[in-house]
């Protein structure tokens, strides 16, 4: 359908976007509005390729946008700021998550929940409280209002902070909220991909044992060698799986294709908790006895919100915590999502905004 | 050989039991065993009618082991103390739960919660520690090592108190785990039947908000009048329970049947919690969406540990807090099964065993 045209904004933006389902990216020129006087105007340098991003590409959710500008693990250089910003300077080095608004008045939002908010808006495919749609971060600039920003602080490597922004804080929240941080917590982490390779970072840098349950065996080198876990499963085994039975305090399931809870339910120890991060279409078939002999749950999470993102952050420069990336070009994005398909990226792909963007305008 | 029921202890007992999973029950002659040095023996006077008896006499779950004498919401008069037993003298007034049995020496069993011991056994057709099996409260008598044993407070009637021993802590300990007693937050009970109208009078004691969710709009006004719950909502009434969705901190959910869970996970607030306590013989379909969108959870519980049960029934006893009952003849049970499948029960059944069982 045929919007308001592309330029109907103040500023010319420049960026790659997919016009239809079929998730092709290509060179798009468009604009965003001027900054605002609480607002900043950030030069993306880096920005991470999530999952979401190829599940909205192709429409798998059924509410894209098209032209759809993709990315909500952006890393950039504050360029502009407006009069009343007090947290950035020019120059700064901040992110940007998958959110960029909220309604701010709401229990969620008054409790630093804005990820909650049933009015949030979406970094990219959301429309804006001024009806105008966003565009994410494959893109040469974004202007965000400062309180959705986090600032990077200089100990953290650009490129490699990026996926934190999505990735990072979608395995931190629930780690926090749900207990399941800390010495002598013993946490399983499904999925070793962008997500779970993370989450065992973090993980151990709060000091709990991890093991990692994937049905890749060939990542057990990188889960424990690389990222330190400390055991690792493979779910399609059924003896290993037998064999672990009651030994998790909690789990973080971080596959969102539709797969068997029942055998991760069985992993937890009496009163675990398994936290769901892929929100499937399809619903599981509950056993209510798995549950009920062992007290144990299930729940959900997605992402966190700006204030803990920002303590995130904070925690991952402490730690040194960062992603294990393919820093890629513009040009390369289409072959990356093909191969972010089949999984076949170690762990995340990240796009050089800033080296590769403007060379692909023609 | 293997002993019979009746040859396999010292001494005679009676009851009723089910042969089969026709789940009728009829008198049935078998025995228990001496009173060991760390047993009760329990003369029964009443034995709650809980819907698990009903799920079990007709092998819902698939392993029921017949004969099978039901019975875990006892309440009696200890008759024997063995010479290890500190906590009671013969002539107090008893309670046995839904377990007798566990490791005692797990690290579930080292926290007092002995009912995810996984050694754990029941009342009920399952094997004790002594290998034999167990048979439960449809009878005369029990002996019950003392660590499953519970003082019955003074003023708790033993008769409303029964169930108490099952219905009642099954709803306070999850209630208490998962943080559903902060005054004025605002709890639902789905399902009004032996465990729904029981979570009602716990909430309101802890000074919670309480909407019944029940598919029965003939229970509004007793709910409401008579349980003391603030509000009632239709679960079948889409608009009801669409100007309900986001109102609720926690929900207990009753219900034994297969139901959606996807309504009355809109029901919550973020971070609301669902805690499930009916166990259908099917599956119940989660939704995922609803769980990630507002990071709400789903949680089970299985009664509580014996050191809790002692604590909720002196809560009980202190907020006047007993189950709503109609009181049976041993020899109308078969009846009362039948109008508990039906759900035809205010609120639950007790069987008056002392004056009506008697051997023929």
């Amino acid at each position: 359908m045929e919007r308001l045209g592309e330029k109907y904004q103040s500023v010319e933006a420049f960026g790659w976007a997919a016009r239809d389902s079929s998730g092709h990216l290509s060179p798009f020129v468009f604009s965003r509005r001027e900054t605002g006087e609480e607002e900043v105007r950030v030069k993306v340098l880096y920005c991470g390729v999530c999952h979401s991003d190829l599940h909205c590409l192709k429409n798998e959710w059924h509410s894209s946008i098209y032209p759809l500008v993709p990315g909500h693990e952006i890393v950039g250089e504050v360029a502009e700021i407006g009069r009343k910003v007090s947290k950035f300077s020019i120059g700064d080095k901040i992110g940007v998550g998958c959110i960029v608004d909220s309604c701010r008045a709401c229990e969620s939002c008054r409790e630093d929940q804005e990820n909650y908010c049933t009015k949030s808006v979406a970094t990219y495919n959301g429309v804006h409280y001024d009806g105008t749609v966003n565009y994410g971060g494959y893109s040469d600039h974004i202007v965000v209002d400062e309180c959705y920003a986090v600032k990077i602080p200089h100990t953290l490597p650009l490129a490699s902070a990026a996926p934190l922004l999505c990735a990072g804080i979608s395995m931190y929240s629930p780690m926090k909220y749900f207990g399941l941080a800390g010495q002598g917590k013993h946490i399983g982490i499904v999925g070793l991909g962008g997500l779970g390779h993370i989450g065992v970072r973090f993980a151990k840098a709060f000091g709990s044992k991890v093991t990692v349950v994937s049905s890749t065996a060939g990542k057990s080198k990188d889960a424990l060698e690389n990222f330190g876990a400390d055991g690792f499963l493979v779910s399609t085994n059924e003896d290993q799986m037998q064999a672990a039975m009651g030994t998790m305090d909690g789990i973080i399931d971080t596959v969102s294709a539709s797969h068997p809870i029942l055998p991760l339910v069985g992993l937890l120890k009496p009163n675990g908790k398994l936290v769901l991060l892929g929100a499937t279409e399809k619903p599981f078939d509950l056993h209510a006895f798995s549950l009920i002999l062992g007290r144990k749950s299930i729940a959900g999470s997605a992402i966190g919100g700006i204030k803990e993102t920002q303590e995130m952050i904070n925690f991952a420069a402490e730690h040194g915590i960062k992603a294990e990336i393919e820093t890629i070009s513009m040009e390369y994005v289409n072959t990356a999502m093909d191969r972010l398909a089949k999984g076949d990226v170690r762990y995340r792909f990240v796009i050089d905004i800033a080296n590769t963007l403007a060379v692909t305008r023609s | 050989m293997a002993k019979s029921p009746e040859t396999e202890h010292p001494n005679k007992a009676f009851g009723w039991a089910a042969k089969d999973k026709s789940g009728v029950l009829s008198p049935f002659h078998f025995s228990r065993r001496d009173n060991g040095d760390n047993d009760v023996t329990v003369k029964i006077l009443y034995c709650g009618v809980c819907h698990t008896d009903l799920h079990t006499i007709k092998n819902d779950w698939g392993f029921s082991y017949y004969p099978v004498v039901p019975g875990h919401e006892i309440v009696g008069i200890a008759t024997k103390v063995g010479k290890n037993v500190t906590k009671f003298r013969e002539g107090d007034r008893v309670g046995v739960g839904v377990i007798t049995g566990s490791c005692q020496s797990c690290e579930s069993c080292n926290q007092d919660l002995e009912n995810y011991c996984p050694q754990m056994s029941f009342t009920y057709n399952s094997i004790g520690s002594d290998g034999t099996k167990t048979y439960g409260g449809y009878s005369e008598s029990i002996v019950v090592d003392q660590r499953f044993v519970l003082q019955f407070p003074e003023g708790l009637p033993s008769d409303s108190g029964a169930p108490l021993l099952c219905a009642g802590i099954t709803v306070y300990s999850p209630m208490k785990y998962y943080g559903m007693t902060e005054p004025g937050k605002h709890l639902g009970v789905a399902g009004l039947g032996g465990l729904g109208h029981v979570a009602v009078k716990i909430g309101k004691a802890f000074g919670l908000k309480v909407t019944v969710i029940s598919s029965s709009p003939s229970k509004e006004d007793e709910a409401i009048n008579r349980l003391g719950a603030d509000s009632f909502l239709v679960s079948s009434d889409p608009q009801k329970m669409k100007a309900a969705i986001g109102t609720m901190d926690y929900i207990i959910d009753t219900v034994s049947a297969v139901h959606a869970l996807f309504p009355l996970l809109g029901l919550l607030k973020v971070n609301g919690k669902l805690v499930t306590l009916g166990l259908p013989e099917k599956p119940l379909e989660l939704p995922i969406f609803p769980l990630v969108l507002g990071r709400k959870m789903v949680g089970g519980s299985d009664i509580g540990g014996m050191k809790e049960t002692q604590e909720m029934l002196e809560f009980c006893a202190k907020h006047n807090i007993t189950a709503d009952i109609e009181l049976i003849k041993m020899d109308e049970i078969n009846t009362a099964m039948e109008r508990l499948a039906k759900s035809d029960v205010r609120y639950r059944f007790v069987i008056d065993v002392a004056n009506s069982l008697s051997p023929p």
